[in-house]
């Protein structure tokens, strides 16, 4: 379990995780009504109970502030989550505008996790802090700090649980916002597991909160929207930021695991036109078959040294040129992996034009449900996002060339920086703003 | 994208197997005259067309000059059987490996041909350009390449248009697993997605308008490379083969693999799949290679699936046809795509396949060959006798088993003489179907039928032999004829679908393409003739004894006429024994046999208040048998019609088929008829009797399928009546036609099975008179008849 780790990498964690039961009491006394979820544990019920007339006593000012400037707002940590088939995606907002008198009142527990969390960029064998997506000095609900972004693979769930629960995280009594189908199939194992109540969100509801608040809130610095320019170039392909100003309607393409298509005309207004099977674990999972790589990474530096061309035929194989009566271009490929029909051809393929194969053939035929649905729909910008474009510059590259060409440059292709997280930054949102 | 190289196959192929030993005269037929070749090669199966001519004998019947009276016997007629040559399309698929061995037989059994271009197409063509032209010897022809794509389309147009069902919907655990469509009078506009190496989506709006509108690079091509990469196997069947075996669920990530359940509240099914090989990307443990080869068919079929749904959405198209060799009689992809557009359509659109789907290329390169000889301007029946049929795809069969069973396929069209169109007074053409039992659904009736057609095989053998006395092999053909019909049987009892839906239509059309394909064109000829002069001697005394009668009663009498003369059927066995043991039977008998009324269904009073309001504008009478039937049942009927002011047309078989009475014969009673009854002659002279062909040679009828001059007769005259006589005609077709102006179907079950599922007994009557919804003549008090099923 990659999660085991935790202790190992962070000493102060792990002293922490030993933290008297003392800690956890005056952690408990969190007012009741910012527990969106009735916690169904007898002792919980019981302790918070006692806890809150203890908790009015005191008279703070960071208090006086919270009462002010948000009645609803939720105690610290701040987290929103999406667990996804492959992977699980955290952010998690760090207060930096914490008073020293709130710091006093922090208890360790919370204390540990900020500093584990904020301290480190991997987390265990396979959690990464996506250092270069933190969004700092951002303002939600009246508290400024900063958003970082954190994924692991899904399959570790059981070893961040545990570490959730070795770290006493239900003391906390903070609520759990989670999207993503394993917000639902994994609900028990929070409760069983970590004694974690999960606030359950729908993932398209987050999905689109989160693109178009990461999109404003980004209006200052670097653009969180960008495309490329000159798609059918390479020569003078080059990535330029894109202001999504007025967005709606847009076609919202997430590639997960899966792809789904979104038509939103608004935050509230929006409908899933279609999806397809075969998303980015389509490519993970055809690749480590043909190849036997065993990461998304890896599957994309071999993908970045192979010659799909050998893998594919193109139109040029089979008419030795543009097949004209139809006006498709020679470099067309007419047949994803034909070649591999052959015999021969089979024996002379290396593992990189495998993956190269796989990645284009994949990117390729989201690029052409999506013009056809932005045609369906009458839709000309189209947003890609999810982790499969994560570092994936080849696929972007594509899918801006496919919608560029073949819709005879009338259809845009949009990318948003924070590929990935869309789903839980919506999940945060609903944590500080319920809907 | 079009499937030009669809195959990159091994070198091993070019190999060719001499020593296969073929039975080539049965397979490429009629070679002496063929001209116009067409082929197309694919990736394992070769197509080839050509054209030719059949000489075969017809029946003629010529009156005999009655101012001579020189005829020794008493005869009305002189049947002839005289040579005719008609133009038959032959198409022929084998496997590649068999082309040398084809082209040799080919250059050596042609002659009389003047062929000096041979149209190619497929991936194959260019491999196998210079072969052909050494093969054939033909020095100084050459083969033209012709685009597959235009090819396709030509092809797919030509079946769609002269082949009624052609087109069906595969159900993989319906009782039938094909489900026939009706072809539609007009075909245009189609979508047809062609699956080869990759995918061609293609609109096609009319004969010569088409646009490619788009296509995918996932196809045929992916799911054998990538599955070959997977899975080391080699050949698409093998890898369709293990597909059949797997599960996919091992490998792909379902959406309750994601959510531990359903997604609610997208409507999204916990079965779904959310991602295809979404397993083998976390997982470590081995994929069996059944599971994998059955993910990556999912994968690529419902890829394909929603693309052609996208497009049929964009391009508002509801007609969707799938075709290429992903699909080519291939149950296991037939059902992958189905379930898929089922899916993403919700059931709005349905897949459709072809049966000759394979031919298509073939059909396609073929026509643009013979543009001279116009093909495109006739209609064409596809020969039962000549063709195939849609092969097996039970489960049971695999693969490769079906490969060999289908070394050799043949599709053989017959030109028509004359061009068929729809009835104008079809309610809804598109909706129409003849055939009130399909035989393919109902595994019962087909069973009785399969077995009543197979009992009366010996007699229709010795009725043929005893139409030739004096030819020495007919004997031989006989046999021939016995042993080629028996094996249809047989086929059809284990393929009920391999000529589109099974009917007592096309058991009997079965039977006559059979019989002619033995020369015996007309078995029942002396018969016939016999039976008319019998009845010519009675007409006077029928007709006298009619004006003797009230009006109403005249009326009764006129129906019980036309039903008498109907019991006269040799193509009922229950009929032909009586009259074979009996021949002293007469019209008398017959009206003794009669149910009484009320009749099984028995609209009676309803047509007698309508023949006391006006005369109808003209009556289109659909003729059954000749002798009582014709001359002494419907031609009094015709008589009163006429007088009444009626303009009458009657509508008889262009060709013979069992004992009824044909254009050409009926031509020469009605003349009798005339020399006898003033009123007869009178009609025909001011034109207010006229005899039309029907276009059709079969004991039963198909409206949609009508010699062309018919449909503009009816429609000058504009007939208001439409009269349909005979148990082929009003009930195995036609029970629940719909017509857009008053009908009367009119028979006798002679058949205990069918009078036994009708509810009814043998020589129980059927008297139907409709009237369409809001015709003024609507009758106030209906009846409900009883359903054949």
């Amino acid at each position: 379990m990659a999660f085991n780790g935790y202790q190992r990498d962070n000493d102060e964690a792990t002293d922490e995780d030993e933290t008297p039961t003392k800690q956890m009491r005056s952690m408990k006394e969190m007012p009741k009504r910012f527990l969106l979820n009735e916690p169904n544990n007898d002792t919980t019920t019981a302790a918070s109970g006692s806890a809150t007339s203890d908790r009015r006593l005191s008279n703070s000012a960071a208090r006086q502030r919270m009462e002010l400037l948000g009645k609803n707002r939720p105690p610290f940590p701040w987290f929103g989550m999406d667990i996804g088939g492959t992977l699980v995606k955290l952010v998690y907002f760090e207060p930096k505008d914490i008073t020293a008198e709130e710091e006093q009142e922090e208890v360790e527990n919370l204390k540990s996790i900020r500093r584990y969390l904020t301290s480190n960029t991997a987390y265990g064998k396979t959690g990464i802090r996506d250092v270069h997506l933190e969004l700092q000095d951002l303002t939600i609900c009246g508290r400024t700090g900063n958003l970082h972004f954190i994924r692991f693979p899904t399959h570790d769930l059981p070893a961040f649980l545990q570490m959730g629960r070795n770290k006493h995280f239900s003391s906390l009594h903070t609520t759990l916002c989670a999207t993503g189908g394993g917000a639902y199939k994994f609900e028990s194992d929070f409760r069983t597991m970590a004694d974690l109540q999960l606030h359950k969100l729908d993932e398209l509801d987050c999905l689109v909160r989160g693109v178009l608040y990461i999109d404003s809130v980004m209006s200052s610095g670097p653009s969180e929207c960008y495309y490329y320019e000159n798609p059918t170039d390479p020569e003078h392909c080059i990535q330029l930021d894109y202001t999504l100003e007025n967005p709606y309607p847009l076609l919202l393409v997430n590639i997960g695991s899966g792809v789904s298509i979104l038509a939103v005309y608004s935050e509230k207004n929006y409908k899933r036109v279609t999806g397809t099977s075969l998303g980015g674990g389509t490519f993970l999972g055809l690749c480590s078959l043909l190849t036997g790589c065993s990461s998304f990474e890896e599957a994309l530096e071999m993908a970045s040294q192979g010659e799909s061309t050998r893998v594919d035929k193109l139109v040029r194989d089979i008419y030795g040129g543009d097949y004209e009566r139809f006006g498709l271009p020679g470099w067309a490929v007419a047949s994803s992996f034909g070649n591999m029909m052959s015999k021969e051809k089979r024996e002379s393929v290396s593992k990189e034009d495998l993956a190269r194969a796989t990645l284009v053939t994949i990117t390729n035929n989201i690029g052409s449900i999506t013009r056809m649905c932005a045609l369906n729909e009458n839709i000309e910008r189209v947003v890609f996002v999810g982790n499969f474009l994560r570092a994936n510059t080849l696929s972007m590259k594509l899918l801006a060339y496919a919608m560029d060409y073949w819709s005879k440059g009338q259809l845009k292709a949009l990318f948003l920086r924070h590929e990935g997280y869309f789903g839980a930054v919506g999940a945060l949102l609903e944590l500080l703003n319920p809907s | 994208m079009a499937e030009r190289d669809r195959v990159d196959r091994s070198s091993s192929s070019h190999s060719m197997d001499k020593s296969i030993t073929l039975p080539p005269d049965e397979i490429f037929r009629n070679l002496e005259n063929a001209k116009c070749f067409a082929i197309d090669i694919g990736g394992s199966l070769t197509k080839l067309a050509y054209y030719s001519t059949v000489q075969h004998k017809v029946a003629k019947v010529r009156s005999f000059d009655h101012s001579a009276k020189d005829a020794a016997e008493d005869k009305l007629y002189e049947i002839s059987e005289q040579e005719e040559i008609t133009a038959r399309l032959h198409f022929i698929k084998f496997e590649n490996a068999y082309i040398e061995t084809c082209l040799d037989f080919i250059r050596d059994h042609l002659v009389n041909t003047d062929t000096k271009v041979i149209k190619a197409t497929g991936g194959g063509a260019h491999k196998f350009k210079d072969l052909i032209e050494k093969k054939l010897g033909l020095s100084y022809a050459r083969v033209d390449k012709e685009d597959e794509m235009t090819c396709l389309i030509k092809g797919c147009n030509f079946v769609l248009r002269n082949i009624p069902h052609e087109a069906f919907v595969y159900a993989k655990h319906a009782d039938s697993e094909f489900r026939f469509q009706n072809t539609h009078p007009d075909i245009f506009p189609y979508l047809l997605v062609n699956i080869g190496s990759g995918v061609s989506i293609v609109k096609v709006e009319s004969e010569d308008k088409f646009e490619r509108i788009g296509g995918s690079s996932i196809g045929g091509g992916t799911f054998w490379g990538l599955g070959a990469l997977l899975t080391k196997t080699k050949r698409f069947d093998e890898l369709l083969q293990l597909a059949s075996k797997g599960q996919h669920t091992s490998v792909d990530m379902l959406v309750k693999d994601i959510y531990g359940g359903s997604y609610g509240c997208l409507g999204l099914t916990g079965d779904l799949i959310a991602s295809s090989f979404g397993k083998s990307a976390t997982a470590d443990t081995e994929f069996s290679k059944e599971d994998m080869a059955k993910s990556l068919l999912h994968m690529i079929s419902n890829d394909i699936g929603q693309l052609a749904c996208l497009y049929a959405k964009l391009h508002n198209l509801s007609r969707v046809y799938f075709g290429g060799f992903f699909i080519r009689g291939h149950p296991v992809t037939m059902h992958t795509i189905t379930y898929s557009i089922n899916f993403f359509t919700k059931g709005e659109v349905q897949a459709l396949f072809l049966r000759h789907e394979g031919y298509l290329g073939a059909i396609g390169a073929f026509l643009k060959g013979a543009e001279e000889d116009n093909p495109n301007q006739y209609s064409w029946g596809e020969n039962y006798a000549g063709s195939s049929g849609l092969m097996s795809v039970s489960p049971d069969m695999n693969p490769m088993q079906r490969a060999r069973s289908g070394t050799f396929d043949m599709l053989e069209m017959d030109r028509l003489e004359r061009k068929l169109v729809n009835l104008p007074l079809l309610q809804d053409p598109s909706s129409y179907i003849p055939d009130t039992v399909d035989l393919t659904e109902d595994a019962l009736a087909r069973e009785y039928w399969l077995f009543c057609f197979e009992e009366a095989l010996d007699g229709v053998v010795k009725r043929a032999l005893a139409s030739q006395p004096d030819i020495p092999e007919a004997t031989e053909r006989a046999e021939k004829f016995r042993q080629k019909y028996r094996h249809k049987l047989q086929t059809l009892r284990h393929q009920p679908f391999a000529y589109g839906s099974l009917t007592v239509r096309s058991l009997l059309d079965t039977r006559e393409h059979c019989l002619n394909e033995f020369n015996f064109p007309d078995p029942f000829s002396k018969i016939k003739q016999r039976e008319n002069d019998m009845a010519l001697k009675y007409y006077q005394t029928i007709v006298k004894a009619l004006e003797l009668l009230s009006w109403e009663e005249k009326q009764f009498a006129l129906v019980r006429g036309v039903l008498a003369g109907n019991v006269f059927d040799w193509g009922a066995k229950a009929v032909s024994d009586v009259l074979e043991s009996d021949p002293e039977f007469g019209f008398e008998e017959a009206q003794r046999q009669l149910e009484e009324r009320p009749w099984l269904v028995d609209a009676y009073d309803q047509w007698l208040e309508r023949l006391k309001g006006p005369p109808h504008k003209c009556a289109l009478f659909f003729v059954d048998n000749s002798g009582m039937d014709i001359i002494l049942g419907v031609m009094p009927f015709v008589r009163e019609l006429l007088c009444r002011g009626t303009e009458v047309v009657l509508a008889s078989n262009s060709g013979p088929a069992l004992n009824d009475v044909t254009n050409g014969e009926l031509q020469i009673l009605t003349g009798r008829i005339a020399e006898m009854d003033p009123v007869i002659q009178l009609g025909l002279k001011e034109d207010r009797l006229t005899l039309v062909q029907s276009g059709s040679s079969s004991p039963c009828l198909d409206l949609s399928r009508l010699d062309k001059e018919l449909a503009q007769v009816v429609r000058e005259r504009k007939t208001d009546l439409v009269v349909i006589e005979g148990m082929g005609r009003a009930i195995h077709t036609n029970y629940y036609a719909m017509l857009s102006c008053e009908s009367l179907k009119m028979a006798v079950i002679k058949n205990s099975w069918l009078a036994d599922r009708l509810g009814g007994k043998l020589f129980s009557v059927v008297f139907k008179y409709e009237v369409p919804p809001g015709d003024k003549h609507q009758s106030k008090d209906p009846v409900a008849p009883p359903t054949p099923s």
